[in-house]
């Protein structure tokens, strides 16, 4: 059957939703890991019935669940993501130093070719990788003790890796975004790497222009272009076309700047999606209207996107990984709220319908297109 | 053999329901008991690096906190009886 699978984190357990190619009725399962948070899900490119999930808790810390079913069941795989050698300090918010320590997977990325491997993104900042389908983890230390990692400071939701681009035919590149450090990249597959933030402008730091220090929100990158990422700072909608050599604003005409996600559509490169928060003080949808904010030319000009989306007393927020496009001949979009709402759009952003309106605070959304 | 009663959530992670029974006559052979007959408890009730006990477990049995004892120690003797269970407590916190 030619559909589609969301896989849906929430701050109370998991749901798998699906449906066939039209995207109108959907079958909800879950939650799953009932009563847990869980920060994502994703399922390997290699083996799309192959899933992981980051499932935690303030009671009791980190599990990594596996499905080799789709989703339909689960199993425990390995937990324990200890940081090579002397892991050092990092700053506190006070500026003092604070010993790195873990606290849970922000973020699983999926090999794209091989089932066996895993990378999980970890607060506080650090990168591992699975070989054996997260049975166990390593840690690739070259990011941690890059040697600006004593200055890296959390943002308000903690000092964590939330963002991992693969290169869709160089296995040796990896993208990844650290709040409130910024972008990195390794050319390596994880052994060095290198700040890519020039062109980054952050007014709440002392040096606007910092190698490090800029609070990253969100990255997105379409497999074909894939010197081209897009990202949705913590303020500034920011374009690359250098694999992070030198950024640009593409803010354009967006009524705030501010927000969290970001995603590209599936089949036209230079069409990017966003959808705009009021500010760092508010984190609710712009004047209480939830848009999606889609352009078609890379950035710069920005139209919004509205039917079938609630255009009063609307104050949620989406957060980073909570935005999906899937691959169908007609692209769908998809994104969750902190308001437990999970939208639809078949049709590339023109209309938009709730698959589920009242989960738990939606922390995750991807999606798979199954064949 | 100990008898262990686990929280809610932790029952469903084990996949067990009620008491579980398990070598050991410490808190610390308990848990090694716990983590080798279900892997999946590894890393939730204590750190797996440190071994520290998780600020939010606690560990109860014949009306005494037994959290902030050395873990050594060899379990209430109603414990050892096996008329008492060893309760593993998620503590009640966020208000």
């Amino acid at each position: 059957m030619v559909g589609v699978r969301l896989l849906v984190g929430t701050r109370k357990g998991a749901f798998v939703l699906t449906s066939d190619e039209r995207r109108r009725d959907w079958q909800v399962e879950g939650p799953h890991f009932a009563g847990w948070e869980v920060y994502h899900l994703k399922g390997s490119p290699a083996d799309p019935d192959r899933i992981w999930a980051s499932q935690s808790g303030g009671w009791f810390g980190q599990v990594v669940q596996r499905s080799v079913d789709g989703g339909r069941s689960w199993a425990p795989v390995g937990n324990d993501f200890s940081y090579e050698g002397d892991a050092g300090t990092h700053q506190d918010l006070d500026g003092t130093p604070k010993p790195w320590a873990f606290t849970r997977v922000w973020h699983l990325e999926p090999s794209l070719t091989d089932p066996e491997t895993v990378y999980a993104g970890v607060e506080d900042a650090a990168l591992f990788k699975s070989t054996d389908g997260g049975t166990s983890w390593g840690e690739l230390s070259g990011l941690r003790t890059h040697g600006s990692g004593p200055e890296w400071q959390p943002g308000a939701g903690g000092l964590c890796l939330h963002t991992l681009l693969l290169h869709p035919t160089d296995e040796q590149r990896i993208f990844a975004a650290i709040s409130a450090a910024g972008a990195f990249r390794t050319d390596d597959g994880g052994g060095s790497w290198i700040p890519i933030n020039k062109g980054l402008l952050s007014g709440e730091i002392p040096q606007q222009e910092a190698e490090v220090g800029h609070c990253v929100h969100k990255l997105a990158m379409h497999p074909s272009r894939p010197d081209t990422l897009f990202m949705q700072k913590h303020w500034d909608v920011m374009r690359t076309d250098d694999a992070g050599g030198s950024w640009r604003e593409i803010s354009g005409d967006l009524p705030t700047d501010f927000g969290f996600a970001i995603d590209v559509h599936a089949h036209e490169p230079e069409t990017v999606y966003v959808v705009p928060i009021t500010s760092d003080y508010l984190h609710v949808a712009h004047e209480g209207r939830l848009r999606v904010y889609r352009s078609r030319s890379g950035g710069g000009e920005w139209e919004p996107l509205t039917k079938g989306l609630p255009q009063e007393h609307c104050y949620v927020n989406v957060l980073r990984d909570a935005m999906a496009v899937d691959r169908l001949d007609q692209c769908g979009i998809y994104f969750g709220t902190t308001g437990g709402q999970v939208y639809c759009s078949p049709d590339a952003g023109d209309s938009w319908e709730p698959i589920v309106r009242d989960l738990p605070a939606v922390l995750s959304v991807e999606v798979q297109t199954l064949p | 053999m100990t008898r262990v009663v686990l929280p809610y959530h932790l029952r469903t992670l084990a996949g067990v329901t009620g008491e579980l029974t398990v070598e050991g006559q410490t808190v610390l052979a308990v848990l090694d008991g716990l983590e080798a007959s279900h892997p999946a408890l590894r890393g939730t009730l204590r750190d797996p690096v440190s071994g520290k006990r998780r600020p939010f477990v606690r560990f109860y049995a014949c009306s005494e906190d037994l959290s902030h004892t050395s873990y050594d120690d060899p379990l209430p003797a109603a414990v050892l009886r096996g008329d008492e269970p060893l309760l593993v407590i998620g503590a009640m916190a966020g208000g």
